[in-house]
């Protein structure tokens, strides 16, 4: 039972679940609640990534391009013609899922920088049709968009957006989880490390890329439905080519290759704007250099580095329990 | 041939010289470090914005250009001490989002230190165009073309002849054996910086004339120069220079004949392509992966 509450899948997704439903009490007015907000939906598009960078190894820069297909697929759906909500949200995450199949199979058969150029420019291919199509996506400018309602219920509360938002971050990690220590997230693991290796023993590379690729287009695109709805506009700078590195860099700040990191990243590089405006003139720069200086200080991620740092402590404490040392490992 | 032929071609090989300039910096960068630069597009901003200012002080265009090259080549080689040479070893995707960082401060440093206005330069000689088969050129679109030549001549006798040039094309081939024959690989490394931001501060200035400058001119400009050094092959001088001109030429010809607003969209189409059915590029190396 004890080990079972150690392991980040049962007692990792416990304690995030106790972080969402304390917080509220340290939120004391509406702003507080649409930052938490937005920390959620990027999380959510950062487990998911997690999943393709951090576990399979391969690169994207071009992710908020599925979040603006979400976001801007909803919003047309649902504000122009009318759909409900909910099947615009989900027809826009089919076509999502969709692209991210056909385009796969060719995309992901390129390497390391290769495959970083390849989704770059396929993140910027879409941000140019949305800011160009202005007639149904109202162009630079973007769009208002319909409040989300479930059965004629309008969501329009923020307290009510940060449960539904937090428990869909719930499901989100706990999936990501569940797949990780699945034959599937052994599989990934095996094709990061070497990919002739992993064949060599009998997991089809190509297929394992395509799916993760296509989850974690599917994760951006629902967070990209929400925000839309949420915030009830969307322009084209959520799908602009800063906002696919800054989700990048979410999940290489957190840590690749852990789930929990991925949330980290996401919540301390959404607020850290919030704070950076009273930096006015200098806020820029000193965005750029935080990039940098995590990039160059902290190359392995917060969680991992902190990770290490307790799992060392607690090593020389106790040296006789090697085998919680191997089973992190793994 | 038509006359609308003749200047869409003119105008695409002024672009695609430009491009060709930036693509070489990526280039240069690629092959002593296999960084991709992604700061390589403040560097062509560096040098527009910084001659623009020069020449506001009364400076002459002759002093102020090559004191605007300086300045990028010095922001170069500080990019390559104190934020590449640290990350050593560091992930693909690491060093790719150290770059976007330093790109991003350099655009905020450049918004303190200038403005956010639009800057124009004045030609080096006149604004009189010339007639040419049907086609107007401006005498600016000459300057960037002969400096082009020029540098693409330099620089082939820069690698091909001297022993500095040799040791960076040695470093780019085997660094690990480039080490053993007694090159100062890390000098070399340096060095690449420096050279390539003098190259995209001379692209900068060259195209200032003719498309005004900004603070944030060096965000489309550097992704033009990407997708030409991708096309020729990343790390290939002669495809660098080749993917330029022919993103160039392409882009016009796509705007004056298939639609404008997607002319920036048809050079990543082009890339797209590119790596999916020929990954390295015309001219790039074709190697394997080693098991």
């Amino acid at each position: 039972m004890y080990s079972r509450l150690a392991s980040p899948r049962v007692g990792g997704t416990a304690a995030l679940a106790v972080v969402i439903a304390l917080l509220p009490l340290g939120l004391s007015n509406s702003y507080f609640y649409e930052v938490a907000i937005l920390v959620g939906l990027n999380a959510i598009v950062c487990v998911g990534l997690n999943l393709l960078i951090g576990y399979a190894g391969q690169i994207s820069l071009g992710h908020a391009g599925f979040f603006g297909i979400g976001a801007y697929g909803s919003a047309i759906l649902a504000s122009r013609y009318g759909w409900p909500p909910l099947a615009s949200m989900l027809t826009a995450t089919l076509a999502a899922a969709l692209l991210a199949f056909l385009i796969g199979r060719p995309i992901l058969r390129l390497k390391g920088h290769y495959l970083a150029m390849a989704t770059l420019a396929m993140g910027i291919i879409i941000y140019m049709v949305i800011t160009t199509e202005d007639k149904l996506t109202g162009g630079p400018d973007g769009m208002s968009v319909v409040p989300l309602s479930i059965g004629g219920l309008a969501l329009q509360n923020e307290r009510v957006w940060y449960w539904v938002v937090g428990a869909l971050l719930l499901a989100a990690v706990w999936l990501a989880l569940n797949m990780i220590e699945s034959p599937v997230g052994r599989a990934l693991r095996a094709l990061h490390g070497s990919e002739v290796g992993a064949e060599v023993v009998g997991i089809d590379a190509a297929r394992h890329k395509v799916m993760v690729f296509v989850i974690s287009a599917v994760f951006a695109s629902m967070a990209g439905s929400l925000n839309a709805h949420f915030a009830g506009f969307i322009t084209p700078g959520k799908v602009t080519f800063l906002h696919s590195i800054e989700l990048a860099t979410m999940v290489v700040f957190g840590g690749m290759a852990s789930t929990f990191g991925a949330v980290v990243g996401a919540a301390v590089l959404t607020t850290l704007p919030q704070f950076l405006t009273v930096f006015k003139d200098y806020e820029m720069m000193v965005f750029g250099a935080v990039m940098m200086g995590t990039m160059i200080f902290l190359p392995r991620g917060v969680v991992p580095s902190l990770e290490k740092l307790f799992a060392g402590r607690r090593n020389a404490a106790a040296a006789d329990t090697p085998a919680a040392e191997s089973e992190r490992g793994a | 041939m038509s006359a609308q032929f003749m200047q869409y071609l003119l105008t695409g090989l002024t672009v695609g010289a430009i491009y060709a300039l930036v693509a070489l910096g990526f280039s240069i960068i690629f092959n002593a470090s296999h960084v991709i630069n992604f700061a390589q597009g403040e560097f062509v901003m560096i040098g527009g914005m910084a001659t623009v200012s020069l020449t506001a002080t009364g400076l002459p265009l002759l002093l102020a250009i090559p004191l605007a090259v300086a300045v990028a080549a010095l922001v170069g080689l500080a990019l390559e001490k104190f934020a590449v040479e640290p990350a050593r070893g560091a992930s693909v995707i690491t060093l790719i989002i150290i770059t976007i960082g330093a790109s991003i401060f350099l655009r905020g440093l450049a918004t303190l230190v200038w403005d956010k206005q639009l800057h124009p330069l004045k030609s080096f000689s006149g604004d009189a165009p010339i007639v040419f088969a049907g086609a107007t050129v401006l005498p600016q679109s000459l300057w960037v073309l002969g400096v082009t030549l020029a540098i693409v001549l330099a620089l082939s006798w820069f690698f091909g002849r001297t022993l500095l040039g040799k040791a960076m094309l040695a470093t780019s081939h085997n660094r690990l054996a480039a080490q053993l024959v007694g090159i100062n690989v890390r000098h070399v490394l340096f060095l690449s910086f420096g050279l390539s931001a003098a190259l995209g501060a001379v692209a900068g200035i060259l195209i200032a004339p003719i498309a005004f400058t900004s603070y944030d001119v060096g965000v489309m400009l550097g992704l033009k120069g990407f997708v030409a050094a991708v096309l020729g092959g990343l790390g290939s001088g002669v495809g660098a220079v080749v993917g330029g001109v022919v993103l160039g030429i392409a882009e016009t010809m796509s705007a004056g004949y298939l639609s404008s607003a997607y002319k920036d969209a048809i050079a990543l189409v082009i890339m797209l392509a590119v790596l999916f059915f020929m990954p390295s590029g015309l001219f790039g190396k074709r190697g394997g992966e080693r098991v």
